[in-house]
């Protein structure tokens, strides 16, 4: 290497780099190329015609609108999950812990058809909405339930840690100015939280937009209504349209790329203003 | 703004945290709260503040009673310890806090927020920084935006935990000398925290000695340092030599050593004592003279300048006993003393405490008296 040679405290830089690199390399980018060598395969036209079909093009509004909404449900519930788990004892509060987690655990299949048969119109909670003429299964609405479901945990794990460490001093400090509650909560907790939430919105959103099982026995997939990418894809791929399937896929790759890589820099962003070192 | 507390009690499950405290703090003082971690001064200072609520007792703000009013109305000023900065705000923004805060009909214009803040910057010198985020700053730098801020509500009480405590000795130094000036300026009420016996001498217009949460003495400066109210604030201020015996007759006996003649009124015969004085205070005498003296060795001797400073070791029944004595120069000359002399030592001054059993903690002396007060290193230590 021509860099000049600087001696590092750490020792290991070079060998962790390389171990990065092509751990990334061979587990995260050759599969991703592969979609895009495979989705080149087909001409412009075949590819518009796979991946902007009418039918497409509102399964990304759904996947992506519905994972937006419920990752920005999540948040503010998320925050306010870790803020009472941190922040109070109560009896049980170590089971309600573990409950957050369940969600990761949990076979996404499983979830999904616990869901539908909650949200059914036959169903525990299907029952009561439905006299509303509220339905939640087999709509665009059980879609979002199923996506808040699974992401809960992210925020609120990102969160909790955060807020552990948060000094009540700060707090104590801000009402001795003469902040009230709901000011201080505003002015000097939720910024110092900021870039914690913000990793958790964009960890919740990530896996919404790739999620499968739990969605598609709720969503009831209906064509151009309640239709998932993920589920397009695989009903191509059932087909033998593997093209067709990683043209969708490619879409969908790198649409979420950029939402991702927006997401981290408006965090970037928030957290450099918190620790900014002269 | 004069503040009163009156029998206030504060228990943390067992631990007694304050024990009936009754104190008077008058209008424009800058006032000490002195004693060793956990005697409960911190906490004191969180009651008056109203970030604690007390289990019994009032609080007199000016007169009124203000037990159950909450931190934000009792117009104070907090400084914590570890300064509580916001570190999402820059230093402007910090000092801006408290106005950006108060209600829309009081809350001042921007421009007139702007001119507030720079000069409370300018006040503490460091309007330099104004753009700056917390974390760019040194801790003295942080410590005088955290007083600005404080500052910023025209508190009628300014109320500091330890505010030089996290500092290292140099920069200490400077602050407290800052602090008494900016004190003298602005004439503002003040209360702070130390258990740094220096820093409240050379601060404070009146220091309050506090321990297992009681008060055990307060005055000027000048007064707790040169008349003591108990072996514990002699200890907790500067060195101090203890001698523990009993009265026999009308004599304070120490061992076979006869000290003086016993000149207190709450000691009869027979009872235990500890007797205090300052090495300063002690005199040297020829271990074979006839004349009264407590028999010690010389265990370690150092000059500096005119004057010289012992450690020594007491004999017999005061074995394992240590003094501290600082004479001239000219007394160690004229008896030629060294490491490993015998000496006998007598108080030119004695101050006699009743002693409930010759065994009681403060009986013994430090090993190194000058340590008492914890020294930097244990000064960002929290304060229960």
């Amino acid at each position: 290497m021509s860099l000049p040679r600087s001696r590092r405290v750490l020792p290991g830089f070079t060998p962790t780099l390389l171990w990065t690199l092509i751990w990334l390399t061979a587990v995260v980018l050759l599969p991703l190329s592969a979609v895009f060598l495979k989705a080149s395969s087909l001409n412009a036209a075949a590819f518009a015609d796979a991946a902007f079909s009418p039918r497409v093009l509102a399964s990304y509004r759904l996947s992506f609108g519905a994972s937006l909404i419920a990752a920005s449900i999540n948040t503010v519930f998320g925050v306010i999950l870790a803020w009472n788990l941190v922040r109070y004892d109560f009896p049980g509060k170590r089971a309600v812990d573990a409950l957050v987690d369940l969600p990761f655990a949990l076979p996404t299949a499983v979830a999904g058809i616990a869901l539908s048969a909650l949200y059914s119109p036959n169903g525990w909670i299907g029952g009561l909405l439905a006299p509303f003429g509220i339905k939640v299964a087999f709509t665009p609405l059980g879609v979002l339930v199923a996506l808040i479901f699974i992401g809960l945990p992210f925020v609120v794990r990102t969160v909790q840690p955060i807020l552990e460490d948060f000094d009540t001093e700060y707090e104590e400090a801000a009402a001795s100015l003469g902040a009230g509650r709901l000011a201080t909560a505003r002015h000097v907790i939720l910024p110092a939280l900021m870039p914690a939430v913000a990793t958790g919105f964009a960890m919740a959103f990530a896996r919404a937009v790739g999620e499968y099982g739990s969605v598609i026995f709720i969503a009831g997939n209906i064509p151009k209504v309640s239709e998932i990418t993920p589920l397009l894809i695989i009903t191509k791929l059932e087909q033998y349209d593997y093209a067709g399937a990683t043209a969708i896929a490619a879409v969908m790759l790198v649409v979420s790329f950029i939402l991702l890589l927006i997401i981290n820099l408006l965090q970037a962003r928030v957290a450099a203003r918190g620790s900014r070192h002269a | 703004m004069s503040i009163r507390i009156s029998s206030i009690h504060k228990q943390f499950g067992t631990f007694t945290a304050l024990d009936s405290v009754t104190l008077d703090f008058p209008r424009g003082e800058l006032v000490a709260l002195l004693g060793p971690s956990g005697c409960g001064k911190t906490t004191l200072l969180r009651i008056i503040a109203g970030l604690e609520t007390a289990d019994s007792g009032e609080v007199f703000l000016d007169g009124r009673e203000a037990s159950n009013s909450s931190v934000r109305e009792r117009q104070v000023g907090f400084v914590f310890q570890h300064y509580a900065l916001f570190r999402h705000m820059t230093v402007f923004e910090n000092v801006a806090f408290g106005l950006r805060m108060k209600p829309r009909a009081e809350r001042p214009s921007d421009s007139d927020i702007r001119r507030r803040v720079h000069e409370l910057l300018d006040l503490v010198q460091l309007d330099w920084l104004a753009e700056r985020y917390p974390a760019q700053l040194s801790g003295g730098q942080r410590q005088r935006i955290a007083l600005a801020r404080a500052l910023a509500v025209e508190p009628q009480v300014l109320l500091l935990d330890e505010p030089f405590g996290a500092l290292d000795a140099k920069v200490r130094k400077e602050l407290r000398r800052w602090l008494r000036r900016l004190h003298d300026d602005l004439h503002i009420s003040s209360i702070f925290v130390t258990h740094d016996q220096e820093e409240a001498l050379e601060v404070a217009d009146r220091i309050v000695v506090m321990n297992h949460g009681k008060v055990e003495q307060q005055g000027t400066p000048e007064e707790v340092y040169s008349h003591p109210a108990s072996p514990f604030v002699y200890h907790f201020l500067g060195s101090v030599n203890f001698f523990h015996g009993r009265v026999e007759g009308n004599a304070l006996q120490v061992g076979d050593t006869d000290l003086g003649p016993n000149d207190s009124e709450e000691l009869n015969a027979g009872d235990h004592f500890v007797a205090c004085s300052r090495p300063h205070e002690l005199e040297l005498v020829p271990a074979d003279s006839a004349s009264a003296g407590l028999l010690v060795k010389v265990s370690r001797l150092f000059r500096f300048g005119a004057l010289a400073r012992l450690e020594l070791d007491g004999q017999g029944e005061q074995a394992g006993q240590i003094y501290e004595a600082e004479v001239p120069l000219t007394s160690v000359d004229a008896l030629a003393l060294q490491e490993g002399s015998l000496v006998r030592i007598r108080a030119g001054a004695l101050r006699v405490f009743p002693a409930a059993a010759p065994d009681e903690v403060l009986a013994t002396n430090p090993v190194a008296p000058v340590s008492v007060a914890p020294g930097p290193g244990l000064a960002s230590a929290v304060n229960a």
